[in-house]
C-alpha cells in the first residue's frame, strides 16, 4: 500500500479574505434593483396620463452640471485611493472630504430639481412616468446619500485608528460603492434624460 | 386626539380583534405558552445562557439550528392556518356556512402561503445551509459571521411581523403574492397589506446578505484541495441556491417598494389610472417568484444525492452531470416566469417560449433523477429514516414533475389557471420535494448537530403519516380541479364536490398526525440521548468532511485544517489509512460574539411596524436608531480572538479518550 498522504494543514490555515468580493456581490445585487427601476421606467416612462412630459420637464443644462458634480466626485474619490496607496493619510482624508462636497452638490441640484418639479405640479402622483421617474432617480439619490453619511463615518475612522488593513478595505469598499453610483448615474442620465428629451 | 393620532398613527384599540373567538382563544395560548417559556428561563437560569451561547452566537452551527427552531416553529403556524381551510373547505356546503368568515378565510389562506414558503421553507434551507457547508468544505466559519447572526435575526424579525398580525390588526387578504389592483390602497385600505409589505422587506435583507455571505464562503473559504468539481453536492446545490437569491431577491424587495409607493405615497405603478398597469407587478414578482421554488428545491436535491450515496455506500452515480444539471436549472429557472400567467395574453408565441423552457427543465431535473436510481442500482441500501424520506421524494416528486409539465403546456393551462389542480401540483412538489428532503436532512444530519440520533419507531410513524396524508389531501385537489373548481373559495354550492373535500380533510389530519409524531420522536429521542449517543461522530460512515469531526463539532469545527484529494473527502481519508492527529495543536482565530445583529435587526422590526401603523415619530426615532447604532458597531475594531492551543489540545484530549472508550 503507498503512503498515507497528506490530509491535514500542519500550519495555522487562514483563507483569504472575502470582504471586497463579498461587497461586490452586494453591489451586483443593489444593480438589480436598478435595473428594475429602469424596466419599470422602460414599460411606464412614457405613459403621460395627460400631464407633462420629459421633454416638457427636464432641465438639461441643470442636469449636465449635476452629472459634472458626480463624475468630477468619481475622480477625487480616485485621488483619495491613490493617497492612501502611497500611505498618505492627510490627503487621503483631504480627497475624501472634496468627493463628499462634490457629492453634497450633486444632492443639492437634485433636491433643487424635485422640488421644482413638485412645485409646477409634476410630482410622483401625477403619472406612472413621473412615479417612475421619481423613483429611479430618487434611489439613486438616496444611494448618494447614504455613500456621503458612509464617507463622514469613514473619515472619523480614519482619523482615529489610520490606514490600518481595516480602514484600508473599508475605502476600497467605499471607492467601489461610489463608482458603481456613478456608473448607474450614466444610464440614468442617457435613458431617462437624454432619451427623454428627445 | 390629534395627539393620540400623531403618536400611534392608525393603531387603536379596535385593531385588537376581541370579537373574533378563535384568536383570542390562540392569543391567549400563546401568552400562556409565553409566560410559561419565561417562567423556566428565570427558573433555570438561562437567560444568560440565551443570550450570551445563543442570541449573540455568531457561530454557524448555532445559528443554523436557530433557523430551523424557527423554520419549526413557524411550521405549525403555516400548518395551524391549513388545517382551518381544510375544516372550512369540507363543511362549507349549501346553507352551511361554516365557522369561518370569509375576511377571516382570505387572511388564513395568504398567512399560509406567506409563512409556509418565507418563514418555514426558507429559514430551514437556510438553516440547513450555515450549518451544514461550513463544514463540509472544511472552513471553521462562514465568510462574515457578524453578518450571518444579523440576517437570521432580520428574517425573525419578519416572522414576528407576520405573527403580531394575527393579534394586532389584521394580514393582508390578497393571496400570498398580493397582486394588485387588489392589494392596492383602493381595495386593501387596511394594514393586511403593509404587513405583508414590510414583514417580506425586513425579512429579505436577511435572506439576500445570507446568500452573499454563503457564496462569498463557498468561493473563498473552501479547504486546501478542495477544487470546485470536488466540492460535495450538497454544497454545489447550496452554491447554485444562493445565486439565485443574489439575483432573484433583489427584484422582489424593488417589487415590493414600489407597491408599497403606491400605498404610501400615491404613485401609480399599479393602479388602473394614470398609466399604472398592474400586469406589470405580476410579471415582476414572477421574476422573483420562479426562482424563488427553486431556491427552495435545489438544496434538497443535493440532501438527496448525500443520502443516496450515503445509504447505498457509493459514490454518487454522474457527479458531473449532477453539477451540470444543477447549473443548468439555475439558468433556466430565471427563463420560465410568464408561465404562472399564461391567460394575460400575451400571445402565442410568447407563451409558447415559456412554455417550452418550462418543458426543458423537466430535462435537468430528470438526469438528477435518473442518477439517484443508478447510485441506488446495485447498491447496499440500507433503508434508514433518512433513505425513506428519499424514496418517497422520488416516487411523490416525479408525479407532481408531471403535473407541472401538463401546466406547462399553454392551452392546458387555459384550463387549470387558478384551479385545485395548480394547488395540487405545487403542493405535490413542494411537500414531496422540500418538506421530504428537509425530513430527510434533519434525520442525516441531526446526530452531527446535536451527539445522538432520532428515534427510529416515531420516525417511521411520522414518516407514514406524513407520505399517506400528503396522498390523501391532495390527490382529490387534482379530481377537483380538473372538474373545475378554482382556489381560494371559503364557500361552495355543488354538493356533489364535497366528499372530495372530506378526503382531503382526513389528509390534512393524518399530516398532523405526522407533525406531532415528529414532535414526539424529537422528545424521545431527548429522553433517550444516551442509548442513541454517536460517539464516532459518523454514525452513518458517512463520505464527506463533516463526519470527520466529532458529534457536535467543537466551536472550531476543525483542529487542523483538512486536506482534499478527491471527492468524497472523508471516505477517500477512511479508505486510505488516514490517523486522527493527537497532538501539535495551535491556537486557533475565531470570531468574537456580538449582540449588534440582534439590536439592528429589532430595530429594523420596530421601524417595520410603525411604517405599518403609520406612527410617523416613531418610524423616524427608530430608523435614526437602526442607523446610528449601525454606524456605532462600525467602531468596533475588536471583532476576533484566539482559542488558545491548550484549551484546543484539551478539547481534542477529551475526544481521544471518548474515542478509546467506545471503541
Amino acid at each position: 500500500m503507498s503512503a498515507v498522504p497528506d490530509y491535514i494543514v500542519r500550519e495555522d490555515h487562514h483563507p483569504e479574505n472575502g470582504t471586497l468580493l463579498g461587497f461586490w456581490i452586494y453591489l451586483m445585487s443593489d444593480l438589480l434593483i436598478f435595473a428594475c427601476f429602469f424596466v419599470v421606467y422602460a414599460v411606464q416612462g412614457r405613459s403621460y396620463a395627460g400631464g407633462p412630459t420629459g421633454s416638457e420637464l427636464f432641465d438639461l443644462p441643470l442636469v449636465a452640471m449635476n452629472t459634472a458634480m458626480l463624475l468630477l466626485s468619481s475622480i477625487t474619490y480616485g485621488f483619495a485611493v491613490l493617497k492612501m496607496q502611497q500611505g498618505q493619510l492627510r490627503g487621503t482624508i483631504g480627497w475624501l472630504i472634496v468627493t463628499g462636497l462634490f457629492g453634497l452638490a450633486f444632492l443639492g441640484l437634485e433636491l433643487y430639481e424635485f422640488a421644482h418639479l413638485i412645485h409646477v405640479g409634476a410630482g410622483p402622483q401625477r403619472s406612472a412616468f413621473l412615479s417612475s421617474f421619481f423613483t429611479l432617480v430618487g434611489t439613486h439619490g438616496l444611494h448618494v446619500t447614504f455613500g456621503i453619511v458612509w464617507l463622514v463615518t469613514l473619515v472619523f475612522q480614519l482619523k482615529r485608528h489610520g490606514l490600518i488593513p481595516e480602514n484600508r478595505r473599508r475605502v476600497m469598499c467605499l471607492s467601489m460603492f461610489w463608482h458603481f453610483l456613478d456608473v448607474v448615474w450614466i444610464g440614468v442620465f442617457t435613458f431617462v434624460y437624454l432619451m427623454g428629451v428627445l | 386626539m390629534d395627539l393620540q393620532n400623531l403618536v400611534f398613527g392608525r393603531l387603536t384599540w379596535d385593531a385588537i380583534p376581541l370579537h373574533e373567538p378563535i384568536l383570542i382563544a390562540t392569543f391567549a395560548g400563546v401568552v400562556l405558552g409565553g409566560v410559561v417559556l419565561l417562567y423556566l428561563l428565570s427558573r433555570y437560569r438561562l437567560w444568560g445562557t440565551l443570550w450570551h451561547d445563543w442570541i449573540t452566537s455568531i457561530d454557524h452551527k448555532k445559528i443554523g439550528i436557530m433557523y430551523m427552531i424557527l423554520g419549526l416553529v413557524m411550521l405549525l403556524r403555516g400548518f395551524a392556518d391549513a388545517i382551518m381551510m381544510r375544516i372550512q373547505q369540507a363543511v362549507a356546503f349549501g346553507d352551511a356556512a361554516g365557522y369561518l368568515p370569509p375576511h377571516h378565510y382570505d387572511q388564513i389562506f395568504t398567512a399560509h402561503g406567506v409563512i409556509m414558503i418565507f418563514f418555514v421553507a426558507m429559514p430551514f434551507v437556510t438553516g440547513l445551509m450555515n450549518y451544514v457547508v461550513p463544514l463540509q468544505i472544511g472552513a471553521r466559519d462562514v465568510a462574515f459571521p457578524f453578518l450571518n447572526n444579523f440576517s437570521f435575526w432580520m428574517t425573525t424579525g419578519g416572522a414576528v411581523l407576520v405573527m403580531i398580525s394575527l393579534f394586532v390588526g389584521e394580514f393582508a387578504k390578497t393571496g400570498w403574492l398580493a397582486y394588485p389592483p387588489l392589494s392596492g390602497l383602493e381595495f386593501s385600505p387596511d394594514v393586511g397589506v403593509d404587513y405583508y409589505i414590510w414583514a417580506l422587506q425586513v425579512a429579505g435583507v436577511g435572506t439576500l446578505l445570507s446568500g452573499v455571505n454563503l457564496v462569498v464562503t463557498i468561493v473563498k473559504m473552501r479547504a486546501p484541495g478542495m477544487t470546485m468539481m470536488k466540492m460535495p453536492v450538497f454544497t454545489w446545490t447550496a452554491l447554485c441556491t444562493n445565486v439565485l437569491i443574489i439575483i432573484s431577491f433583489p427584484v422582489l424587495t424593488a417589487t415590493l417598494a414600489l407597491l408599497g409607493l403606491d400605498r404610501y405615497v400615491g404613485t401609480n405603478f399599479f393602479t388602473n389610472d394614470l398609466g399604472g398597469n398592474p400586469m406589470m407587478y405580476v410579471n415582476l414578482i414572477w421574476i422573483w417568484g420562479h426562482p424563488e421554488v427553486y431556491i427552495l428545491i435545489l438544496p434538497l436535491f443535493g440532501v438527496f444525492s448525500e443520502v443516496v450515496s450515503t445509504y447505498c455506500r457509493k459514490r454518487l452515480f454522474g457527479y458531473t452531470s449532477m453539477v451540470y444539471a444543477t447549473i443548468v436549472i439555475t439558468v433556466l429557472s430565471y427563463l420560465v416566469w410568464l408561465h404562472h400567467f399564461f391567460t394575460m395574453g400575451s400571445g402565442a408565441s410568447v407563451n409558447s417560449f415559456f412554455g417550452i423552457t418550462t418543458m426543458i427543465i423537466s430535462i435537468p431535473t430528470g438526469a438528477k433523477m435518473f442518477n439517484w436510481l443508478f447510485t441506488m442500482y446495485r447498491g447496499r441500501i440500507k433503508f434508514e429514516l433518512p433513505m425513506m424520506w428519499t424514496v418517497a421524494f422520488m416516487l411523490t416528486f416525479v408525479i407532481g414533475g408531471m403535473t407541472g409539465v401538463l401546466l406547462a403546456v399553454p392551452p392546458a393551462d387555459f384550463v387549470l389557471h387558478n384551479s385545485l389542480f395548480l394547488i395540487a401540483h405545487f403542493h405535490n412538489v413542494i411537500i414531496g420535494g422540500v418538506l421530504f428532503g428537509l425530513f430527510a436532512a434533519i434525520n442525516y444530519w441531526f446526530p452531527k448537530a446535536f451527539g445522538f440520533k432520532l428515534d427510529e419507531f416515531w420516525g417511521k410513524c411520522s414518516f407514514w403519516f406524513w407520505v399517506s396524508g400528503f396522498w390523501v389531501a391532495f390527490m382529490p385537489l387534482y379530481i377537483l380541479g380538473l372538474m373545475g373548481v378554482t382556489r381560494r373559495l371559503s364557500h361552495f354550492e355543488d354538493p356533489s364536490l364535497q366528499i372530495w373535500f372530506q378526503i382531503a380533510a382526513v389528509g390534512a389530519f393524518l399530516i398532523a398526525l405526522g407533525i406531532a409524531c415528529f414532535l414526539v420522536q424529537l422528545y424521545v429521542s431527548f429522553r433517550k440521548r444516551e442509548s442513541l449517543r454517536d460517539v464516532t461522530g459518523d454514525p452513518w460512515d458517512g463520505r464527506t468532511l463533516e463526519w470527520s469531526t466529532s458529534s457536535p463539532p467543537p466551536a472550531y469545527n476543525f483542529a487542523f485544517t483538512p486536506r482534499v484529494h478527491n471527492i468524497d473527502a472523508w471516505w477517500d481519508m477512511k479508505q486510505n489509512g488516514y490517523k486522527r492527529p493527537l497532538e501539535g495543536f495551535l491556537p486557533i482565530h475565531m470570531p468574537k460574539n456580538t449582540g449588534a445583529g440582534f439590536i439592528i435587526a429589532a430595530l429594523s422590526t420596530l421601524l417595520g411596524f410603525a411604517l405599518i401603523w403609520r406612527m410617523w415619530p416613531l418610524t423616524v426615532a427608530s430608523f435614526i436608531a437602526m442607523v446610528g447604532y449601525s454606524i456605532y458597531h462600525t467602531f468596533n475594531y475588536k471583532r476576533d480572538f484566539h482559542i488558545p492551543a491548550e484549551e484546543v489540545t484539551q478539547v481534542e484530549d477529551q475526544r481521544t479518550l471518548q474515542l478509546a472508550n467506545h471503541v
